[in-house]
């Protein structure tokens, strides 16, 4: 079969540039074969996070053609339409470790923030849950973690606002925990405060790349916001949440 | 010799698949200091790739479920070859432990009356799979991630342990690099876990991660523990074939759960035709078409499908249909599940239904699948004890696929992801316990001398072997000499190339530095999948009859002599030492069930 350019960034936090290898080509082949040719024939020392190679376990993150991916679902042949490279370059969000890539830990780290499921100690056992009270948040547990969402946000993108914004994998995973039927823990404070989610405007980039397709703002963050502002801008809720002695 | 980094923990646990993780929260709710290194980031492991569901006798659905018949369709599925009380512990104490996650958070599909889902799988007599649609795995994962992370543990993302560290006979600490800059570290423990996970990497099609090269098989194999029955390498019947890019990736039992159907090139559904039921199972499944499709939808008055055969009688089954000429264009079978509601298809089996979509350009839907056996398992491993988990070396403890005990010659589907919360947490508890009065033991500059040395040769060597190129070429030897049907011939040829392989990788050369460098990784990789694939061969060789997942086609039939026999491999130099030991008797109390079934 017919060749491929690849041009990939080489290089690590002290700099780096594109360089292009040819690569032949196979029925399905997906970005992340032609990166293991490369890896085979032209250089040994290509980085590379990967795994699964099934696109169950979001370690192949970057961008193909300046657009967040998995290498391994991302099709040859829908890239060579015309004969064009095939750019690959790291995440840009985050920072380069060595070609492509990258420091992730920061997620990680936010992550570890959030206190884990904790059912009320009076929860029945087992579970009693009917399956339309927890189809949405088994939408949100798809979630692999390949943080392309969080490579998207512009918030994190272009303002680098790691300080005061969690980014749309941690809400989303803030609105698993908050939608669980048994959990008993109030998180919209988190929300609010720490996870910054008044800084989303909805543009929904992250629903856009998501590989898993989940409705992360239309499904998790529209409505935790809805839910923020129940408590944080509506007084009267607000007072009559405080007399119930609901939370 | 330059400098490492040392730390320090009472249990160092080694990988961070499902065991790894259930292990970690166990020993750390005992109160003690624990860190746990993985090859790669958190959350990747092959755990994540386990579709179908956890096995455990509920009974949500089907009363008549229970532990006693869990524990009876483990070891015939296994072709008895398995520890007795390793599968009665697993069967006992799998319900407490999938309940148990769900209390962690885990969300699993639900029944009308609002408990956990269970499906039909292979070899399993009732709907026993504990699910979330095909990503049980990933849910599995990701919420004991959370919990252990809460637990305050400490975890050494991208290490690569390539060595236990011993002290006298015990095992106390292990010798490694970050994968992120090439350092090496040191990393005492009182009491080390080994959850390393399988091997399926040295095959050509397989189903595994990148990570499942048998590193950890290895290590504890250099460090003086028994692997046993390492023939056993599970071939899953429905792995896809078309395109080659995707060839090897898992279709789960699931499909044939929710009903789907095995047809080879004729249209014919060969599960039917009676030879390949083996006599431990006739009787068992429908006999007819009109039988299977009303158990669809009576799964009390009807017997399931023979497509719910286990795993190594179907791939078997599919492997001679292809041989008989009635293969697909790919050299498969189709699984057809177009005939159920494409709704259902969808919910039930959406990751199946995205990667056939994304990856092979078939909607499932309204199309059928190319499919053919894929490595998938391997029931072989460290020969644990079964209630502490404890290798034959002192200090070191084992649980999950890496272990061995519980599966026997084939494993049933689900067994995998209870095997990983029931024995991990045996293994986090003892080792606790182990580490509770073991004291840290002193370690040896020599052997870390040593595997500096063996790491850092490659950058220097004039050799010329290219550490990727040799890795496909044992995968190619593999795959011709050790699959799915072994012969005398077949292996002894595979054995030599394995062997020359061995030689070979004496000339490893690899180019950069070591930051981040996968060519420098993979040739120490390559080392553990040859030593692997060897002794895999060896035993293949010595085991002269066909049980389980062992199919030798020159000793097509099992052989009484073999039947009460488990293959031991240790290390003797640079030798492989193969001995035979009983298989531990079922006791009376046990036995009597399988009278009572009859």
């Amino acid at each position: 079969m017919d060749n491929v350019t690849l041009r990939v960034f080489r290089g690590d936090a002290s700099g780096g540039a594109e360089h292009d290898y040819e690569v032949p080509t196979f029925p399905g082949m997906v970005v992340l074969d032609a990166i293991h040719y490369i890896q085979a024939h032209h250089d040994s020392t290509l980085s590379c996070r990967w795994n699964c190679k099934a696109g169950k376990c979001g370690s192949c993150s970057a961008e193909i053609n300046g657009k967040p991916r998995l290498l391994c679902k991302a099709r040859v042949r829908d890239y060579t339409t015309d004969n064009a490279p095939i750019v690959v370059h790291p995440l840009k969000a985050f920072p380069l470790i060595k070609d492509l890539v990258t420091d992730v830990s920061w997620n990680f780290r936010v992550s570890e923030k959030i206190a884990p499921f904790t059912p009320a100690a009076d929860a029945p056992k087992p579970f009693v849950m009917q399956q339309m009270d927890v189809d949405r948040i088994q939408e949100f547990r798809k979630c692999i973690e390949c943080f392309l969402c969080q490579d998207v946000c512009h918030i994190l993108r272009d303002h680098n606002r790691k300080d005061s914004f969690y980014g749309p994998r941690q809400l989303i995973k803030l609105a698993n925990l908050d939608m669980h039927p048994y959990d008993s823990l109030e998180r919209r404070k988190m929300m609010h405060e720490e996870a910054g989610i008044g800084f989303c405007n909805i543009t929904k980039c992250c629903t856009e790349v998501c590989p898993e397709h989940i409705h992360l703002t239309d499904n998790g963050i529209i409505p935790l916001k809805e839910r923020v502002a129940d408590i944080y801008f509506d007084p009267l809720m607000w007072l009559s949440r405080k007399l119930m002695g609901k939370k | 010799m330059e400098a490492y980094d040392t730390y320090e923990h009472d249990v160092l646990v080694i990988g961070a698949g499902g065991a790894g993780l259930r292990a970690t929260i166990a020993a750390a709710e005992a109160g003690l200091n624990v860190g746990v290194v993985c090859k790669s980031l958190l959350g990747k492991a092959h755990t994540v790739m386990a579709e179908g569901g956890i096995a455990g006798a509920l009974a949500n659905l089907d009363k008549k479920d229970s532990w006693q018949v869990h524990f009876m369709d483990t070891m015939r599925g296994g072709a008895f070859l398995n520890n007795w009380r390793t599968v009665e512990l697993l069967a006992k104490e799998a319900p407490e432990r999938v309940l148990e996650l769900e209390r962690y958070g885990a969300v699993f599909d639900r029944t009308p009356g609002g408990l956990i889902m269970q499906r039909p799988f292979g070899g399993h007599t009732y709907r026993r799979l504990n699910h979330v649609g095909d990503r049980t795995g990933l849910e599995l994962l990701r919420t004991l991630q959370d919990r252990a992370v809460a637990t305050g543990m400490k975890c050494y993302m991208e290490v690569a342990i390539t060595r236990l560290l011993k002290d006298g006979d015990r095992v106390v600490g292990a010798f490694g690099y970050y994968r992120e800059t090439g350092r090496f570290l040191v990393v005492k423990a009182r009491a080390v876990i080994l959850a390393t996970g399988g091997w399926g990497r040295m095959y050509q099609v397989t189903s595994n991660s990148h990570d499942s090269v048998g590193d950890g098989a290895i290590l504890a194999y250099d460090a003086g523990a028994e692997l046993m029955d390492m023939e056993m390498v599970q071939f899953h019947p429905t792995g896809m074939i078309w395109p080659p890019g995707v060839r090897g990736i898992l279709v789960t039992e699931g499909v044939r759960g929710e009903g789907g159907v095995l047809r080879n090139a004729k249209g014919e559904r060969f599960m039917f035709d009676p030879k390949y039921t083996p006599p431990a199972y006739r009787g068992r499944h429908a006999e007819t078409e009109e039988e299977a499709a009303r158990w669809l939808e009576d799964k009390d008055n009807n017997r399931p499908p023979p497509e719910l055969l286990p795993r190594d009688v179907t791939s078997r089954a599919i492997y001679r249909e292809v041989l008989a000429g009635n293969g697909t264009e790919h050299g498969g079978v189709y699984l057809d599940i177009t005939h159920r509601d494409p709704e259902l298809v969808k919910r039930k089996l959406p990751s199946m239904y995205e990667q056939f979509h994304a990856l092979g350009d078939v909607d499932i839907t309204k199309q059928a699948m190319e499919v053919g056996p894929t490595i998938h398992y391997t029931m072989g491993g460290v020969r644990a004890e079964p209630d502490t988990c404890a290798t034959t070396v002192p200090g070191l403890f084992t649980a999950g696929e890496v272990a061995c005990g519980v599966h026997g010659a084939n494993r049933l589907g689900g067994n995998a992801l209870c095997d990983l919360l029931v024995f991990g947490k045996r293994a986090g508890e003892a080792a606790a316990q182990y580490a509770q009065t073991a004291t840290h033991g002193t370690i040896d500059e020599t052997q870390i001398r040593e595997e500096s040395e063996i790491l850092l040769a490659p950058f220097e060597s004039s050799g010329t072997e290219n550490p990727y190129l040799l890795t496909q070429e044992l995968q190619a030897a593999m795959q011709e000499g050790a699959m799915i049907a072994r012969t005398e011939e077949g292996l002894s040829q595979c054995l030599s190339q394995v062997l020359e392989l061995q030689r070979r990788a004496k000339n490893l050369h690899i180019d950069g530095s070591r930051l981040f460098n996968p060519g420098w990784h993979t040739a120490r990789e390559i080392r553990f999948m040859l030593k692997i694939s060897e002794i895999i061969v060896r035993c293949a060789l010595e085991r002269r009859e066909s049980r389980g997942a062992q199919w030798r086609t020159d000793y097509p039939d099992p052989d009484p002599e073999w039947a009460g026999k488990n293959l031991i491999a240790t290390k003797d130099g640079d030798a492989v030492k193969i001995t035979t030991r009983p298989v531990p008797q079922i006791p009376a109390e046990l036995a009597q069930l399988f009278e009572g079934a009859k």
